[in-house]
């Protein structure tokens, strides 16, 4: 299979090893993977906060750069849930009736990353090795926008050494929600205090998700509170392995 | 109605304050926050036991929302309907289009009866056009008989539920309020104890006032009936007892057929309240002479309800039948409560349904008061999907906003500008990506993280930290792979 990535503007600049951790775990199951260092954002951000305008100027960007592309993967549950619950209505209102051609033909080689494994490669054991104790969030995008639904924990179940440890209430938001965490910052931050509860009940090492957002929310107040867990891409967990010396927990004390 | 206290609540959304301002006074009330969560875990979880056992439950959603958008597509046709056969019963109906006509309806009504007192169930709408102090200013007495619109009157609080209007206050506040303003100072906190306090209290209005006044759950079209579900048997009372009624109702509230009622009910009490059915569901028609009120009035209400139905994007929003599922399930109204709202309708319905009947002139902090994570559309019995007409209504706000003067330097809308220039090309984009780089290194720490950052930033920064920028982006890292390739 060839599979162009995209990477996603915030992964791109803040989360490289989430990338990283993609290129290691599809090369490694046989996937020929392309990357256009044209790509930008997908225009979540300003279709969020309303800005429909600018989001149309990003939503016909993405869509010209990858009409070629024969699958497309990004590691966020919340960027392909943007194309498929967003789009659709962007390019009505935009009335460009070859752009919607273009994109009614791309949609559905779209994924996200847990989709093309199970679905798309078939694979559950993809060969990983991550002998910590696990918890995994499910994304709000994740769960009610692309109904990934079995999808992640089957993954995970196949990862040696892992230990899954379910976190209670499973479904609530973090409360980043975007510039939510800015526009509603305190309301943002109370969400987020008692998403943690929960999170720190499960007494992982590690939290995991298919959103990098959601972690950057987790992540930044387990640091802020010395809380003893870290956050993980579930990419970077399922590209580990014995034989790796690119493993995320060496890179990570830093 | 004015704003002169800022710790008072308002739910006018004229006055009140914007919603992070509003929410900023529950964060820190430990007491209200810990009754509202406590009362929707309670709720959610005798809800959740209900809809699971009902194998059929998206078959009746999808039912139900076939019928809810049916009538707003037909809505003009089933208002005339439900008019005509309900006259021919022996009810009157009136036609308000906006608050202040559908008040000084009432208070003719009420005036024509000679009435100086007046029952009440408890009706959303009644609160939307602010009845109760409009019916004191002019003499008029007005006493709730729900058990829980009696806490809020007594104890001189707003509601912050749709369903569940004194969720915020627990058993020793009610006992509190019962205890100073029935003159009942050995009164304990035992629930039995309250309830028959509540009673007492109520059976001497219930015996003595002849004039009450009541919402509608449901308006048919096919018979002019009238549909009520409660709990409590006190709209039982209010419906039966006094010799007038008046029913205030929205337009929307219609539904073609009788029949369309089994699948209504259905879902309201399971979303609502967690049950299977509710206690009390009191369905008439006009007026039976001999038995129950001789005197029956119907006040349909607009008050903007029309020019939403104009709008296709966001009329699902009156698909709406106020069961507070989404409120329930909202991770934002579980941490403020509905107060913060600023509106007689909270949580996720309240944030698009608020500004929308404000014609967009207020209100407008509440379609962002929303991290847009969906569970009120999940849980949604007639299916509205509220993050669509959030969105929809982000967008008009910002599109408000935009070229005003004052906006022009807000960093949010300055940032997103900004954004969109970036990202319209990668060169650019990369470009910034390096200035932030050096930017970005000014506040990181030694521990490779931001613990402080000036300006928008700090309202991240307030409760999180953020990493620091990577040594290498993606792009440069794939670049460089390239290269070693070759």
């Amino acid at each position: 299979m060839r599979a162009s990535l995209f990477i996603t503007c915030y992964n791109d600049t803040l989360f490289p090893e989430t990338g990283r951790a993609v290129v290691r775990l599809l090369e490694r199951l046989g996937v020929e993977l392309e990357f256009n260092p044209q790509q930008t954002c997908c225009g979540q951000m300003h279709a969020n906060t309303g800005f429909r305008r600018e989001a149309f100027a990003q939503a016909k960007r993405f869509i010209r750069l990858y009409r070629d592309a024969e699958t497309v993967v990004a590691p966020s549950s919340s960027c392909v849930a943007m194309m498929r619950d967003q789009y659709p209505g962007l390019i009505e209102e935009l009335g460009d009736d070859a752009l919607r051609k273009e994109f009614e033909a791309l949609l559905p080689r779209v994924y996200e990353l847990s989709e093309l494994l199970v679905d798309q490669l078939g694979v559950e054991d993809v060969g990983s090795y991550f002998p910590h104790r696990v918890a995994y969030h499910a994304s709000c995008h994740g769960v009610r926008a692309l109904h990934l639904g079995e999808r992640p924990y089957r993954l995970l179940a196949k990862v040696r050494g892992l230990e899954l440890v379910p976190i209670p209430n499973a479904d609530r938001c973090c409360g980043f929600g975007g510039t939510f965490s800015v526009k509603n910052a305190e309301v943002s931050s109370a969400m987020l205090a008692a998403k943690l509860q929960d999170v720190v009940s499960t007494r992982a090492e590690y939290c995991t998700a298919l959103d990098n957002s959601c972690l950057m929310h987790l992540g930044g107040a387990l640091h802020r509170q010395y809380v003893g867990m870290k956050t993980i891409h579930l990419a970077e967990i399922l590209a580990s392995s014995e034989a790796d010396n690119e493993r995320f927990p060496v890179e990570a004390i830093r | 109605m004015s704003s002169v206290d800022s710790n008072r609540v308002v739910l006018d959304p004229r006055f009140a304050p914007p919603f992070p301002q509003g929410a900023l006074l529950v964060l820190r009330n430990p007491q209200l926050r810990k009754n509202v969560a406590h009362a929707i875990d309670v709720i959610q979880t005798k809800r959740d036991k209900l809809v699971a056992e009902k194998t059929d439950w998206q078959a009746l959603r999808t039912a139900a929302s076939a019928v809810r958008e049916h009538v707003l597509a037909n809505l003009g046709e089933y208002l005339v309907q439900f008019e005509e056969r309900c006259t021919a019963a022996g009810g009157i109906v009136h036609w308000a289009a906006d608050a202040a006509e559908a008040r000084s309806v009432i208070l003719d009504l009420l005036r024509q009866e000679n009435a100086n007192e007046v029952i009440k169930i408890k009706t959303m709408t009644s609160a939307e056009i602010q009845l109760n102090p409009f019916l004191e200013t002019n003499g008029i007495n007005v006493f709730e008989t729900d058990l829980a619109e009696i806490i809020l009157q007594l104890g001189e609080e707003e509601p912050s539920h749709i369903v569940v209007p004194a969720l915020h206050v627990n058993r020793s506040q009610v006992r509190e309020i019962f205890a100073r303003r029935m003159g009942l100072k050995n009164l304990s906190d035992d629930p039995q104890e309250l309830t028959n306090a509540a009673r007492k209290y109520l059976r001497q209005k219930f015996l003595t006032i002849p004039t009450a006044i009541g919402g509608a759950n449901s308006l048919i079209a096919e018979t002019g009936s009238v549909a009520v579900v409660e709990s409590e048997g006190n709209g039982r009372m209010c419906l039966t007892l006094p010799r007038t009624l008046i029913t205030l109702a929205g337009i929307e509230k219609v539904i073609p057929r009788f029949q369309d009622l089994e699948v209504m009910l259905q879902l309201l009490a399971r979303s609502a309240t967690g049950e299977r059915m509710n206690p009390y569901t009191s369905l008439w028609t006009g007026v039976l002479p001999g038995d129950g009120p001789q005197k029956f009035h119907v006040v349909l209400l607009d008050n903007g309800r029309s020019s939403i139905l104009a709008k296709p994007k966001q009329r699902q929003t009156l698909k709406c039948i106020r069961c507070a599922a989404c409120m329930n399930a909202c991770p934002v109204y579980r941490q403020t409560g509905g107060h913060a709202y600023g509106s007689v309708y909270p949580g996720p319905i309240g944030a698009i349904l608020t500004p929308q009947l404000m014609n967009m002139e207020h209100a407008q902090s509440l379609p962002f008061a929303s991290s847009l994570c969906g569970a009120c559309y999940e849980v949604c019995p007639v299916k509205i999907n509220i993050p669509e007409v959030l969105l929809e209504l982000r967008s008009q706000v910002v599109n408000q906003e935009r070229e005003q003067a004052s906006r022009i330097f807000d960093p949010l809308y300055l940032g997103l500008r900004i954004a969109n220039f970036l990202f319209s090309s990668a060169g650019r984009f990369h470009t910034a990506q390096g200035l932030g780089r050096i930017g970005a290194h000014l506040f990181t720490r030694k521990d490779g993280w931001i613990h402080s950052l000036p300006g928008v930033g700090a309202k991240w920064t307030q409760t999180r930290d953020l990493r620091g920028l990577p040594p290498q982006y993606f792009h440069e890292w794939w670049a460089a792979r390239r290269k070693e390739a070759k």
